[in-house]
Formats: structure tokens, C-alpha cells, sequence
């Protein structure tokens, strides 16, 4: 399908999930309301039709500051149907002072380490991940390095760190 | 084959303690079959894995904090060390990338050697996990005769770009070195070479070795919704035969020009999916690449400044994208958002092996210690691109 066809079956579907569409970006995706993401999964994965087995990718970046809003968290899932070969991104903005997510690892198994990374380095916490912890920092790293406002410590552990 | 059965039945007898209590078992970070420094937390239940808690992150170098400050020209030889066995590869994966952000058309010339070295470095890469695979599961000699193979690719990649395993050979918009002089006819020899020495070494000497088979078939199997849901990729996901290949399948570079086969695992000797069908994969998969090898030297233009499209300034469009390529070990995909200055904003990597080990919990279960071994061997990980 098409992206203007699966958004069209995805409004379908879930009336409201869908708050913007980027058609025209390099990879387009679409940005949906956090609350509306677990009923969305399970139509884009489960759905004969959308048939999206497959997740990419799921990154988290941080968005910075601008005129008119905060920073901000984001949230992207990659998905592609290996059936039906098409392709969507689904996003899901958060407030970094709550930066609360629904996990999809229930979803889609492969979601696991990729949310306890997106956890790790930007502090995306992804509610219903069956085993959120760090997975490349050390257990006790303090902050989530990916952050535009992180600051590298000085120390680790009394070692110097620069 | 009766005889294997038995054997391997006989040796799955349950060693059971009287209460059946469950013991914790650690293997690494410093062991020899962890292909780096990866720490499995085996939970046992006498010989028996009831669960497998895998801890990574110990090769962790920051690679996505770094590319915060780097420009993408300045990203491409951070990129060879994430997956140092197949770094053209990566190379590749993160030029493509760049290029279709930029809308930049590179040379023809450029397309076919670049299809030549990152064949190359996935035989080289191949012929390590092969390689690998047999020794850690005590067969020594298979393990030489890949790695005197793999030199050969090696020297090459030396005359090409000086360097033997980090190359930062394939740039945004074109490459850093031509083939020197008469590089064509030694990868021609080289490919007349190898090819026999599949057929008539490896595969008697490994692949069809009654241990080998003993110890890979009906092991760790995955099936072809488990693969997909757990988001393996490359020869982990076509071992349980699903025909299923980015250089074919979404496609980019010029591989729509070549004539050549996506490789699967049939069930040959065990079960669909198993051990032994994840390495059979890339095996065949290296007389797929001697194919495409030959027909990219054959049809490459022999004029042509490898560097006429190398823009002065890389400096991305606002956007954002996701690309990926096939490496040795599966998808490789670079998230890359941009705001329009010479930095990049985010650069995610989505790693192949990253996705293929997070299975190993799922597959071991109720396998012997040993076998862990043998599936470890077989998913192909590497360490550095896991941790990045």
C-alpha cells in the first residue's frame, strides 16, 4: 500500500490516533497520540491488510528546545510488511519532564533491547517493558548520555573520566 | 546419520539434581566462545539451560554520542569499527544513506567496485564465522584454512586502500582509492581459487563432518515467524527459509543488475531453522558473491575518477530517514535526522547482530550447555556493533 492508503485504513481504524502526517519526508511516519499506541500496534501488526511483522528499527531522540515548545522526547518505530513490502514510521512525542511510553515489546519481541537502549541513553521510560534496565551503560551510570543538555561527569566510580 | 542420533540422544539425558534446583552458571565476558566480550548469565538445571540472561554493552564506545560531533565524511571511519569483520560494509550502509538524503548520483564506476569489495569482505567476513563456528566446537583445522583464504582478501583491501581491516574506503559520493593496476585478474584468480576450495575442502572437511553435523543439526531452531517477530535478519533469517534479502528485496546500489540466488536453509540434515541451516546459509551465500564478483568485474567501466563526485561539504538536508542495507549478518540501518547544519542531529544504528542475539534466550531453552556454544557460533555475532 501506499502511504496515503495506509494512513487512509489506519484512520479507518482507529479515529484520532493519527495527530500529523509527513508524507514527504525521506522515510514518511506519522505521529500518533501516546495513549492510542498499544491499540495501534496491535492493528499494524495484526491487521491483514497493514501486515507489519516486521519492526525495523525503534530509535529515541531528543528534540530540543524551540521558540514555541520544550524539549521534547521522541519515539520512532520503523515497520515493514514483509507480505505487502511497504514501509511506515510511527512517532510518539513526549514531554521530557514525563517522558512515559507504552512498550511494544509485547508486540513485537525484538522491541526489548531496543527500548532498554532508548531508555538507557535518553531516559525514555517505556511503561510495560517486561525488564527496563540499562543495556550499555554500566548499571550505575547516572543521566542518559544522549540528551542534548547531558553533561559528561567528571568521575566514574572515583576514576577521571576525561 | 543413526548413529548421530543416538548420540546426540544419548547425551541429552538430564544430568537433574533430587530437587531439581536451578543453578547459575556464568560464561564470560573472557571466554573463548563468546566471539568477544559478551557475558551469558546461563540459568541451569543440571545440564539443561532453563533461561539465558545475556548482558552486553562491555565494547560500548559511544558511536551515536560521537556522531553528535562529527560530520558525515568525519563518521565514515567510526562506522568501520562497529562491525570490524564486514567494515566496507558498513561503509557502504552509511554512504547510501548520506547519498539518498543528498539526492547525490555517484559515478558507475564507483557502484561496481563497490559492489566488488563489500562481496569481497563478505566472503572474508563469512569465512570467520565459518571459521569460527567449527573451532568452537573443538574443530581446529577448518578454522586455518578459512583464515588463509580470508588473508587473501585482506591483501587485497591493503593494495586497494592501505588498510587491512578498518578502511574508510567507501565515501559520501565516491571512494578514497581506485584499484591499482592489474587488481582485476588477481580477485578473478582469487575467485577460480576459492571456489574449488569450497567444494572440495570446507565442505568435506566441515560442513558435512559427521560432529559438526551432530552437534549444529536440530539445534537452536528458529521458525520463520519467530525470525521475523525477534527482528533477525540475514543469514540468521533466511536459515529458517524465509527467501528474504535486502540487495534483492529493496534494493539499492546497482545489485538489481546482477544475476544471482537468495540462499535459504532447507533443513538439510536437522530441522528448518536450525543450527547447521544458519551456517549452510552463508556458505552458499559465498558462491552467490563469487557470482555477483564476477559479473560487477566484468561489467565495470575501467575509466573514471573514483572521487569526481565527492562533494567539497557534506551538509544533510532537513529530514529524516531510514536506510538499510545487507551486511553479512543482516540488516544494517542507519536512522539519521538532520536540521540542515554541517552536523547531524541523531544517527541510530540499527545493528544486525544486535537483533539476531536478543533470540538466544528464546532458542536455548532446554538446550544443553554445550549447545549454547553452537548457537552462538552460528547466529554470527560481532561484539563491536552490538556495544557500538
Amino acid at each position: 500500500m501506499e502511504f496515503a492508503e495506509l494512513l487512509g485504513h489506519i484512520r479507518a481504524a482507529l479515529p484520532g490516533a493519527v495527530l500529523e502526517e509527513h508524507p514527504e519526508a525521506f522515510s514518511p511516519w506519522i505521529l500518533v497520540a501516546r495513549a492510542q499506541l498499544p491499540a495501534l500496534a496491535l492493528l499494524l501488526r495484526d491487521d491483514p491488510a497493514l501486515d507489519f511483522a516486521q519492526l525495523m528499527c525503534l530509535s529515541g531522540t531528543h528534540l530540543p528546545a524551540s521558540a514555541s515548545e520544550s524539549d521534547r522526547l521522541a519515539s520512532i518505530f520503523h515497520l515493514f510488511s514483509p507480505r505487502h513490502r511497504h514501509k511506515l514510521g510511527v512517532k510518539v512525542v513526549l514531554d521530557s519532564a514525563d517522558p512515559a511510553c507504552p512498550s511494544v515489546a509485547g508486540v513485537w519481541p525484538t522491541a526489548d533491547w531496543h527500548e532498554r537502549e532508548a531508555y538507557d541513553l535518553l531516559g525514555i521510560v517505556y511503561e510495560g517493558h517486561p525488564d527496563l534496565r540499562r543495556i550499555l551503560c554500566p548499571d550505575d551510570w547516572e543521566g542518559h548520555p544522549l540528551r542534548k543538555d547531558y553533561v559528561t561527569p567528571a568521575t566514574y566510580n572515583g576514576m577521571p573520566l576525561d | 546419520m543413526d548413529n548421530h542420533e543416538l548420540f546426540i540422544q544419548g547425551s541429552r539425558v538430564p544430568d537433574r539434581g533430587p530437587d531439581g534446583d536451578l543453578m547459575t552458571l556464568n560464561m564470560g565476558p573472557q571466554h573463548p566462545s563468546t566471539h568477544g566480550v559478551l557475558r551469558l548469565e546461563l540459568l541451569t538445571d543440571g545440564e539443561e539451560v532453563a533461561s539465558i540472561r545475556p548482558h552486553i554493552g562491555y565494547l560500548h564506545r559511544c558511536f551515536e554520542k560521537h556522531c553528535e560531533k562529527l560530520t558525515p565524511p568525519q563518521i565514515v571511519p567510526y562506522t568501520d569499527r562497529m562491525d570490524y569483520l564486514a567494515s566496507m560494509n558498513n561503509n557502504l550502509g552509511f554512504a547510501v544513506a548520506c547519498e539518498r538524503m543528498l539526492g547525490l548520483q555517484v559515478p558507475e564506476k564507483v557502484e561496481y567496485l563497490r559492489v566488488v569489495v563489500a562481496e569481497l569482505n563478505r566472503i572474508a567476513s563469512h569465512l570467520v564465522a565459518i571459521g569460527t563456528c567449527g573451532l568452537d566446537l573443538g574443530a581446529l583445522t577448518p578454522y586455518f584454512f578459512c583464515f588463509r583464504d580470508r588473508e587473501m582478501i585482506l591483501d587485497f583491501f591493503e593494495e586497494i586502500c592501505g588498510a587491512r581491516l578498518l578502511y574508510n574506503y567507501i565515501w559520501v559520493g565516491g571512494l578514497s582509492h581506485d584499484f591499482p593496476e592489474g587488481m582485476d585478474d588477481k580477485i578473478l584468480r582469487f575467485c577460480d581459487y576459492f571456489e574449488a576450495r569450497i567444494d572440495n575442502e570446507l565442505n568435506p572437511l566441515l560442513s558435512f563432518n559427521k560432529i559438526f553435523i551432530g552437534r549444529n543439526a536440530g539445534i537452536g531452531v528458529v521458525s520463520a515467524e519467530q525470525a521475523w517477530a525477534f527482528g533477525l535478519s540475514g543469514p540468521s533469517l533466511r536459515g529458517s527459509g524465509v527467501a528474504f534479502d535486502l540487495r534483492r528485496d529493496d534494493p539499492y546500489s546497482i545489485y538489481d543488475r546482477f544475476q544471482w540466488k537468495v540462499c535459504v536453509g532447507e533443513g538439510l540434515v536437522g530441522q528448518l531453522g536450525d543450527s547447521w541451516d544458519r551456517y549452510w546459509v552463508k556458505v552458499l551465500e559465498m558462491k552467490e558473491s563469487l557470482s555477483i564478483i564476477r559479473q560487477a568485474l566484468a561489467a565495470r567501466p575501467k575509466d573514471g575518477d573514483v572521487r569526481e563526485a565527492v562533494p567539497g561539504r557534506v551538509k544533510l538536508p532537513v529530514g529524516e530517514l531510514y536506510c538499510r542495507t545487507e551486511t553479512p549478518r543482516g540488516e544494517l540501518g542507519y536512522y539519521i535526522v538532520s536540521g540542515g547544519g554541517n552536523l547531524p542531529e541523531r544517527v541510530k544504528v540499527r545493528a544486525p547482530a544486535f537483533s539476531n542475539l536478543c533470540i538466544i534466550d528464546e532458542i536455548s531453552r532446554g538446550a544443553l550447555i554445550s549447545d549454547v556454544v553452537a548457537i552462538l557460533g552460528s547466529l554470527d555475532i560481532v561484539l563491536g556493533e552490538i556495544d557500538r
